[in-house]
């Protein structure tokens, strides 16, 4: 059986602003999509309510994982039936050494049924595993030992959310602006490192503004958020239309999404 | 939770029963405090006759002090309390006695059976003669002395009535004063000139019921160009029948010497705990006090460094973790009586299921000391909102030549560090104990490994709340 994810007319708070407006969208295992839009259209939004940020109030609609209602889940039982995002800026967690974070974070994915405080994945056999996974990233092994995105650099936080991801191997990625504040050598090897880990052999929701990412993980779909919903959906070719062209002819096209997407901004500038 | 048994007056009551039908010998143990009594606690001992008279002295002066009207809230009743009960050698209570819950935290810390019976009171002696033995031997052959400070009375006269109380006088405060009057067991040691102890002295290795009593003295001389890491207490909750503990520790620092004294304490639920610590540092010494504090009802700390000399330097970390029915008020002090003097505090406190936690620090730079340095930092970390903390920094300043710095800081668990970690398989239980567990961090990997290793075990039972 293919894994499904599926997003049904979903709709989202912040507080008592209403941010998702009715989103559709089934991701299948094995699957790639993009999913665009311009700032503050409600990108990262639809990947913190699949995850279950407590800030982020569904308000109506359903995600299923495999007919499993995703809604009535903890973050953390989303993240054991293989659900993971990368984030957009991850939080820090000073003190906590990633390895020590990492072992526990692949010994509750791999073994969903574990109780709190049975063994933990043998030390040695982590180990060699992490070390391996790093150097394919070409992360030094000292980086093991610093704790979670404390003082790490733009860069260094990126690569260490593809380590994870590489780690966790969920059944369905969301990867955030993965891409974003990288150098044009790291988006290259961040782009590679995810189609290695992930291009087929999970269904990937990409988050981007540029093209490079998209470039190694071409998408079988691509999806337009405006206004918080996603006003359009297309093949590759959508993407690279984007890519080139913007979002004018977009805006123009669904002038309401587009009051909803202006109201929005308006708002976020008033706070 | 475990301590939660020790709360009760019953269980409490059932116990002190035990000693006072069971003690055998020349002395009968009797509640309360008077003259009398110190006079019994001195005879017993068979002290000289200027222990007795400070004892005495020291009474008055308890007798004569009000309670103090800041800290916490102390409701104790001195005249419903044992001075001094002799060692039971097993004979007083019984591993039956011994609640259950505190047997089953012993069991989660991994606790060796020997050390157990011992820390619950069943045993009167810590059967580690062995490793302890060829250490002592190690230690004489420097010339170290590491005693009890009962025998040190009467096999050191010399040395230790030379700095007993020098530091910590009786007239200090009310409850070094009424240490001073009724103290039994401590720690002494002396390091000669230049030499380094190069493990960390463990009161562990020669805890016997006496080292361990309720009133311990302890007394540190670290002699010119010496070293030495002293490591008191241990993580296994202190299971006591009495409810007060007022120990005292004074150490001196001599001149280019270094001394770290660790602390790490974890009492049950009914202690209050009212101990002063104070150090003198003298010229380019180095004094660090490393304080943990667990538990117990109130604790009143604050572990302190006089920089006597130009050049010293006083540190101290202080963790205090408190939970349901605990307050601790602890801190730090450090006076800087010196010019080119150094001071740090590092204070972290987190607070839990009601449980209260102040800082309270002064640093104070006397006339004269110029070109002085401190610093101090205070995190909190509050993981509920039932919970408290307080911040109590005092600052006096006579220099103008001077850098004093001050940082505090109040958190909550986030939010955001908590899905962040929920996100990636951890849950609730696991992610809080995380976050808790890298907040003090910087203070355990101070510990010396075994310690730091039990500190992390201890904080997570702490967090699922299996111990008190
Ligand atoms: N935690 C929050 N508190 C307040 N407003 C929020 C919060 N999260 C999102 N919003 C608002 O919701 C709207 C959508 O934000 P979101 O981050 O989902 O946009 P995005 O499409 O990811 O944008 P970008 O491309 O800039 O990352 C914005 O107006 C934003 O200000
Ligand atoms: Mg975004």
């Amino acid at each position: 059986m293919t894994h499904v994810l599926k997003i049904e007319d979903l709709h989202v708070n912040v507080g008592e602003k209403p941010i998702l407006r009715g989103v559709n969208l089934t991701i299948n295992h094995g699957e790639t999509h993009a999913l665009m839009g311009p700032n503050g259209s409600g990108k990262s939004t639809l990947g913190l309510a699949i995850m279950g940020h407590p800030g982020y109030d569904v308000t109506g609609g359903k995600i299923s994982l495999d007919g499993k209602d995703v809604l009535a889940m903890e973050p953390d039982e989303r993240a054991r039936e293989g659900i993971f995002m990368a984030f957009q800026r991850p939080m820090a967690i000073p003190g906590v050494k990633m390895a020590d974070f990492l072992r526990h974070a692949t010994t509750n994915v791999r073994r969903p049924d574990r109780k709190e405080g049975e063994e933990l994945i043998p030390m040695r056999e982590f180990r060699k595993e992490l070390k391996e996974k790093m150097s394919h990233l070409r992360m030094d092994v000292e980086f093991a030992r610093r704790y979670v995105n404390d003082g790490f650099s733009g860069g260094e936080m990126k690569r260490a959310e593809i380590l994870q991801l590489a780690m966790l191997q969920p059944k369905f990625a969301l990867l955030d602006e993965t891409d974003s504040g990288l150098d044009a050598d790291a988006v290259r090897l961040a782009s590679e490192s995810i189609a290695e880990i992930g291009q087929g052999k999970m269904g990937l929701l990409i988050i981007t503004h540029h093209d490079k990412l998209l470039e190694h993980n071409p998408p079988e779909f691509t999806h337009v958020m405006l206004g918080g919903r996603l006003v359009e959906t297309g093949g590759r070719e959508l993407a690279d239309e984007l890519h080139e062209n913007g979002y004018d002819r977009i805006r123009n096209a669904y002038p309401d999404a587009e009051a909803a997407n202006q109201e929005m901004l308006a708002e976020e500038a008033a706070i | 939770m475990a301590t939660d048994i020790t709360e009760s007056a019953e269980l409490g009551e059932i116990n002190k029963y035990n000693f006072r039908t069971e003690t055998t010998g020349v002395f009968k143990a009797q509640k309360g405090i008077n003259a009398e009594i110190v006079n019994q606690i001195s005879d017993i001992k068979n002290e000289p006759d200027w222990m007795r008279e400070f004892r005495l002295k020291s009474l008055e002066i308890f007798e004569s002090r009000p309670m103090p009207k800041w800290g916490g809230d102390i409701d104790i009743d001195f005249q419903d309390i044992f001075y001094y009960l002799k060692p039971t050698n097993g004979q007083g209570r019984t591993w039956d006695d011994v609640p259950q819950e505190i047997k089953d935290t012993f069991d989660k810390l991994g606790i060796p059976e020997a050390e157990k019976k011992f820390l619950s009171g069943v045993k009167a002696q810590f059967e580690s003669e062995v490793i302890y033995g060829s250490l002592e031997e190690d230690l004489a052959k420097q010339g170290v002395i590491f005693t009890d400070t009962d025998t040190a009375v009467r096999e050191h006269p010399e040395l230790l009535r030379e700095y007993f109380a020098k530091v910590i006088p009786p007239e200090d405060n009310k409850f070094a004063a009424l240490n001073s009057a009724v103290w039994s067991g401590g720690s002494f040691i002396y390091i000669p000139k230049g030499v380094h102890v190069d493990f960390p002295l463990q009161a562990y290795f020669r805890i016997n019921a006496e080292s361990m009593g309720q009133f311990e003295r302890t007394l540190i001389i670290v002699d010119e160009g010496a070293s030495i890491h002293y490591v008191e207490g241990c993580t296994a909750p202190m299971y006591s029948t009495e409810s007060l503990h007022s120990a005292v520790v004074e150490v001196i620092v001599k001149k280019n010497a270094r001394c770290r004294y660790t602390t790490i304490q974890n009492w049950a639920n009914n202690i209050y705990n009212l101990v002063t610590k104070r150090a003198y540092a003298y010229g380019d010494a180095t004094m660090e006090w490393v304080d943990g504090n667990l538990g117990s009802k109130l604790t009143m700390k604050y572990p302190a460094v006089h920089m006597m000399e130009p050049g010293a330097r006083g540190e101290i970390l202080s963790i205090a973790f408190s939970s349901a029915g605990q307050h601790q008020d602890a801190g730090a002090k450090l006076v800087h009586e010196a010019p080119n003097t150094t001071g740090q505090i590092i204070s972290k406190s987190i607070s839990k299921n009601g449980g209260r936690s102040s800082y309270r620090g002064l640093v104070r730079v006397e006339p004269g000391a110029h070109n002085s340095k401190n610093n101090v930092v205070c995190d909190a970390l509050i993981l509920d909102p039932e919970s408290r903390s307080d911040t109590y920094p005092y600052i006096e300043i006579a220099e103008q030549d001077v850098q004093i710095g001050h940082e505090a800081s109040v958190s909550r668990i986030g939010e955001e560090q908590m899905f962040y970690l929920l996100s990636r398989g951890l849950t609730e239980q696991e992610a809080s104990t995380m976050i808790v567990n890298g907040f003090i961090e910087p203070l355990v990997k101070e510990l010396p490994m075994e310690y730091a290793v039990e500190m992390n075990r201890l904080i997570q039972l702490q967090m699922e709340g299996s111990v008190g």
